[in-house]
């Protein structure tokens, strides 16, 4: 069992800008931009002008050279107190709930009594880099001291160096791209096309039902002219789903456009507190941090997905804290492709996978499938990737709220095998 | 935003008051709006002594002389910042005369952006015809006085019930003849005594000092403007506005150091959310600004269900469901709570292509009348103001004709600025004003629409 005497972090609100379509209306903003936007659209909501908090947590994961402390850069241009410390974490997918994980940590400790943790992520204006051997002569000139020296290095140019280096979407170690890697596990799982289709239409309906009672009011504030998630379909339908061809897995395969999470821009904020510090300023408390686990498997050499290691994680953080998989009220699983949240469940239930690689007695189980992400996710509102945690950990806690008890589980996978899991309870 | 500067938005007063239009414009005989003087933290109360005078058998000529910041008649006093008749019980044609008489020849030594100011009572509750007459005669001498001052001057009248103190008439006094009333010219405000418990603007800070304030609409424009005005009193603002304008909002917000709450006041159960927020995050609320407003304008032959329904359902019907709210019992609404609504001329005067806009700010005229009353048990007050023309980015898209004619037909020449609407809106909300209740009152500088 974990130490319990620790008190535990109050989530006290969110805020974030509705994520944009991949070169959209966010195409010309910088994560910088966003990221301050966001910040102070969460300063406005909690009247936080001129505050000094704790420490602000934030990361991108597709970063410019440029962007070096864009936290604390992006506090700066905020409205909150130049007082207030920040810093960047970056963990894939992985970042935001990360960065949550670690303001409530240091409150937990007593380190801090307030702080916001943050992502911020842009494929729009993503990094692009010169060309590497040309950097490697602009290098060598740059530290040439004599003439001959430079002028030996200018004779390195050559006109292919004009091709920049790109960003790529694909995993170092395997040179797949993120869908090729779930492709497999999808085909390794028998996910099948339709389950998959549904599983994309439920979260566009649940986002769009929960935008239309105004569940996003206090959440999501407008930013460059849109005021809701580019990629929300609200008349989605499992028929316009199953004419998509597909575009992971080859012919055969069942992963595509509908059922696999956007490219997106965006940013996302939580705030954090103390149940005193939120006290003294008649602060709500929505939700609290109750615990947090991270997983990582060997998708290289050791035969596992991608996109597996909330499997491996959950079940650790469940037995840290004495609970079952069907404790929860609510469950916020990341819906990178949809075959990802239903391999997830597949694996939880499946008991030859819980003993052999899991290592349980038994299988974990299935949940109440109605209680899975019932104010959408992924598939419907965008995945900025360090923007997703602080969108769900937000999301999360106003539902606790609104239901005024219970428990919910986040799990969120992460590129590089990477996998971060946490729980929150109402009280 | 888009802020409207004062010269930036009216080319013309620009031009009459420089070197070359300024002697151009008197020669033609052309109007000639004047800079008027708004109100700055700190500065005087009147720019220059304040003659008071009595006709009748007065009051409340000590009580004013001996207001704060109330600067007095020397010797050397050449120019006057203001006129106060204290014409409180006067009765008779003769008593009119005298009135005529400090008037008439005060005005001569009245300097720019002077204030006239006439205290009487009403003539409803006049001892005999005679009475009712000459008070009601004021009425006429004052609006008809307000179109000959010049240079920024104004004039108002306020009618004191007999049973109101002389400190339920401070807040309007102070409020009239301060910079804060530079738009209202012309107009009858009625002091009656105070609902509730009568309580004095604090003595310490400006007036709002830590009230609870929520502004609907405060994302741009007027609404923006009220909200800073509030801010700089010392309210802690609640800035409302629809989730679409949010970003606006929280710039606002931000701004002016409030809380930004993304609101549909149509929605049905907004009542019920903005009442549960105000309890839970400020545990009460002592003012509500009811500015959000749309215009779906069409000639009423062609104006469908759609535009008449969204307009009176965010122009009335909203304020409607949320008064009530605020009034039900158990509701945070504290005592010494203020309910100020933006109604417009439009909705008194009537405007071509406007049924459902004027027929919305109409209906909130009499909301204001019929919940006056009821809300005096609670000590609670319940106003409307009503703007004429003032600067915003909508009357900047006006076209060019309907913009200066909507400028120029009042008493001072110009359109007003959203800062005269707010500082109309916080003068009705302060805790001093609790005498003031059920009014309507125009920020329009004596425009000839609606008068």
């Amino acid at each position: 069992m974990a130490d319990r005497t620790q008190r535990r972090a109050a989530v006290i609100g969110g805020n974030r800008i509705p994520f944009g379509r991949a070169g959209g209306h966010y195409a010309k903003a910088s994560n910088q931009d966003m990221l301050t936007a966001t910040l102070d659209g969460l300063v406005a909501r909690f009247g936080l002008r001129d505050e000094r908090l704790g420490e602000v947590v934030a990361g991108a994961v597709l970063k410019h050279s440029r962007d070096r402390d864009l936290t604390r850069e992006s506090v700066l241009g905020s409205r909150l107190s130049p007082a207030t410390p920040g810093y960047d974490v970056q963990q894939a997918c992985g970042t935001g709930l990360e960065t949550v994980i670690a303001v409530a940590n240091k409150i937990a400790l007593g380190q801090i009594e307030s702080g916001i943790a943050g992502g911020v992520d842009s494929v729009s204006d993503a990094p692009v880099a010169v060309n590497d051997e040309l950097r490697r002569v602009l290098l060598e000139l740059n530290h040439a001291r004599s003439l001959g020296a430079r002028l030996a290095a200018v004779a390195k140019l050559r006109p292919g160096q004009i091709v920049p280096d790109l960003p790529r979407n694909a995993e170092p170690r395997t040179g797949l791209s993120m869908g090729e890697h779930a492709a497999i596990t999808a085909a390794e799982w028998e996910i099948d096309r339709e389950a998959q289709d549904e599983l994309a239409v439920a979260s566009h309906q649940h986002l769009a039902a929960a935008y239309d009672r105004g569940f996003f009011d206090d959440l999501v504030t407008p930013y460059l002219g849109l005021r809701r998630d580019a990629t929300l379909r609200p008349d989605a339908s499992v028929e316009a789903m199953a004419k998509l061809k597909p575009v992971f897995g080859g012919s055969g395969g069942t992963m595509t456009a509908g059922n696999s999470t956007p490219l997106s821009d965006g940013a996302s904020s939580v705030l954090l507190g103390s149940d005193e510090w939120a006290r003294q300023r008649n602060l709500p408390v929505l939700a609290h941090l109750v615990d947090a686990e991270t997983a990582a498997v060997d998708y290289v050499h050791g035969g596992e997905g991608l996109l597996m290691a909330p499997v491996y994680a959950v079940p650790r953080l469940l037995a840290r804290n004495g609970l079952t998989l069907a404790d929860f009220d609510f469950y916020e699983i990341h819906e990178a492709f949809a075959s990802t949240v239903l391999a997830t469940l597949k694996a939880w239930e499946d008991k030859a996978y819980c003993t052999e690689r899991l290592g349980l007695d038994a299988p974990l189980g299935p949940i109440d499938r109605t209680r899975l992400n019932v104010a959408g996710s992924s598939l419907a509102a965008g995945h900025p990737f360090a923007a997703t945690g602080g969108r769900i950990v937000a999301t999360l806690a106003k539902l606790l709220a609104e239901k005024g008890s219970g428990r919910g589980l986040i799990s969120i996978c992460a590129a590089g095998g990477q996998g971060v899991v946490a729980i929150l309870e109402a009280t | 935003m888009t802020m409207i500067t004062e010269a930036g938005a009216d080319w013309y007063r620009a031009l009459a008051n420089n070197r070359i239009g300024g002697p151009l414009s008197r020669q033609l005989g052309l109007p000639r709006p004047a800079q008027l003087r708004r109100y700055r933290p700190g500065q005087p109360l009147t720019e220059g002594p304040v003659l008071v005078g009595n006709a009748g058998t007065g009051s409340l000529a000590d009580h004013v002389l001996s207001l704060p910041g109330m600067e007095q008649v020397s010797e050397a006093t050449d120019r006057l910042g203001a006129l106060v008749l204290d014409a409180t019980g006067l009765g008779t044609l003769e008593e009119l005369a005298v009135a005529r008489d400090f008037l008439g020849s005060g005005l001569r030594r009245l300097g720019p952006s002077g204030r006239v100011l006439v205290l009487a009572n009403p003539p409803e509750q006049a001892d005999g015809v005679t009475a009712a007459a000459a008070r009601q005669a004021l009425d006429g001498l004052v609006r008809s006085m307000a179109k000959e001052l010049r240079d920024g001057a104004t004039a108002n009248l306020v009618f004191v019930a007999p049973d109101a103190t002389a400190a339920d008439t401070d807040s309007t006094v102070l409020f009239l003849l301060s910079a804060r009333s530079a738009y209202l010219d012309g107009q009858v405000v009625r002091v009656g005594p105070s609902v509730g418990t009568a309580v004095a603007n604090g003595s310490a800070g400006p007036p709002h000092t830590g009230r609870v304030v929520v502004v609907t609409g405060a994302a741009r424009g007027i609404g923006a403007a009220i909200a800073e005005v509030f801010a700089r009193d010392g309210a802690i603002v609640v800035c409302l506005d629809v989730p679409a304008q949010g970003d606006a909002l929280a710039a606002t917000s931000n701004r002016i150091g409030g809380l930004a709450l993304q609101l549909d006041i149509t929605a049905p159960d907004a009542p019920a959310r903005l009442l549960e927020y105000l309890s839970g995050r400020h545990g009460g609320v002592d003012v509500v600004v009811h500015n959000a407003g749309i215009t779906r304008d069409k000639l009423l032959v062609n104006m469908d269900a759609e535009r008449w329904d969204s307009v009176l359902a965010v122009n009335l019907r909203a304020q409607l469901d949320l008064n009530s709210a605020l009034l039900a019992p158990g509701s945070p609404l504290r005592s010494g709570g203020r309910l100020v609504s933006v109604s417009s001329t439009s909705g008194i005067a009537g405007n071509r292509g406007q049924t459902n806009y004027a027929a919305s700010k109409a209906g909130i005229i009499g909301m204001v009348r019929a919940l006056a009353p009821s809300a005096a048990g609670r000590g609670v007050t319940v106003n409307a103001v009503a703007p004429g023309f003032i600067e915003t980015a909508m009357t900047a898209a006006m076209p060019f004709g309907t913009r200066e004619a909507g400028r120029r037909i009042n008493s001072l020449h110009q359109g007003g600025l959203p800062v005269d609407v707010a500082e109309t809106i916080a003068w009705l909300a302060e805790p001093g004003s609790g005498g003031v209740t059920g009014q309507v009152v125009r920020v329009c500088g004596q425009s000839m629409v609606g008068a």
